[in-house]
């Protein structure tokens, strides 16, 4: 099967600290994988690397069988978790935006996303809810025709009917040639839509599994498999 | 829909499918819904959908046209099988917890029939 990421014996230090610990890790084309940890286990370090915003210290990182660089960067589609667009913005010019800097942004599926997000394209950026704002930068990071999707915290804080409206969004723009790789908190309300998990603890990885496997293994949900594994931890 | 935490979860829409053969919901012939829109029905990973409809025609239930979609059995004898097998399941199970409460055979086809009675009286 083809890989979209390839991650082999990664470390990153920040100084002396290790973020990442000797970590490997392969994604297939048309998976679904949820990076799961608490705060300070590495997953924003891990996005950093591969979005080129950070260089690992030691290991080698491919994505679509290239190094980290113009070309990556090129095919990922990156949903940071917080807001990056300017307030004086209608959402006409957050996709103009969006079309000025990647060549794969679609605007056809842009508009139809907007539309199912209920979103007008006059809309101002500086009167959009959470909620709002959420869809939006989760539409205009699917509109982009790309290999690698990195959505960061998607559903974060957004209400229950907003949370139906992203998942399903998801959904529709899964696509078999590409994947999609989703930190979340909120387990139980992801769980289903994940094909694979990433358990990540103090930059290792202490578990990793397909997510029907793992459920029938341990004959408990993910939510409750997290917090098995994150017990311990103080937050 | 809820999930119960103890079976993956295509095994259970698996089940949700069947119930919808069974009751006549779906009918021999139908056409299933495509697997992405069962996965936003669901809420779930399109290849778990994907994994219920092949293990549903492994089990003869469904069958695939290319490029046209998945399909409700025209065999009306499997789907007559199908419902005896779920039938049998029910009351095996239903025995199962009645024989943990304690009850012995007897007593439990007494309650059985006692309810169907009533039931039949209330109509």
């Amino acid at each position: 099967m083809n890989k979209i990421v390839e991650i082999k014996n990664m470390t990153k230090k920040y100084f002396t600290k290790k973020a990442l610990d000797n970590l490997s890790l392969e994604i297939d084309a048309g998976k679904i994988v949820g990076i799961l940890g608490p705060n300070g286990s590495g997953k924003t370090t891990l996005i950093k690397i591969l979005t080129g915003l950070l260089r690992q210290t030691e290991g080698e990182v491919f994505i679509d069988k290239h190094k980290v660089g113009v070309y990556t960067k090129s095919i990922v589609s990156y949903l940071p978790d917080r807001n990056f667009l300017y307030k004086w913005m209608r959402i006409e010019d957050a996709g103009q935006l969006f079309k000025d800097f990647y060549p794969d942004f679609d605007e056809q599926k842009f508009a139809e996303l907007l539309a199912f997000m209920k979103l007008e394209k006059n809309m101002k950026i500086d009167t959009l809810s959470k909620g709002m704002m959420e869809k939006l930068n989760l539409s205009l990071v699917l509109a982009r025709n790309a290999k690698l999707y990195i959505l960061d915290e998607p559903i974060a804080g957004v209400d229950p009917v907003a949370r139906d409206q992203i998942l399903d969004a998801i959904i529709n723009n899964y696509h078999e040639n590409s994947s999609m790789l989703i930190t979340t908190h909120l387990v139980r309300d992801m769980e289903n839509i994940l094909e694979e998990v990433v358990f990540l603890k103090e930059g290792k990885i202490v578990l990793t599994g397909d997510t029907e496997t793992l459920r029938a293994e341990k004959g408990k949900q993910i939510d409750d498999i997290y917090k098995e594994v994150f017990a311990s931890e103080e937050e | 829909m809820e999930f119960d935490s103890h079976l993956p979860i295509y095994m259970q829409i698996m089940h949700v499918i069947k119930n919808r053969i069974v009751s006549g919901q779906l009918r021999g012939g139908d056409k299933l819904p495509s697997v992405r829109d069962l996965a936003k029905e669901f809420k779930v990973n399109p290849n778990t959908i994907q994994r219920c409809y092949q293990e549903l025609e492994r089990e003869n239930l469904v069958f695939t046209q290319r490029g046209l979609g998945t399909f409700v059995t025209e065999d009306l004898e499997a789907i007559k099988t199908l419902k005896t097998k779920m039938a049998h399941e029910l009351t095996q199970n239903f025995i199962e917890q009645m024989k943990k409460l304690g009850f012995a055979p007897q007593e439990i086809i007494k309650i059985i029939s006692d309810r169907i009675n009533r039931r039949h009286d209330d109509e």
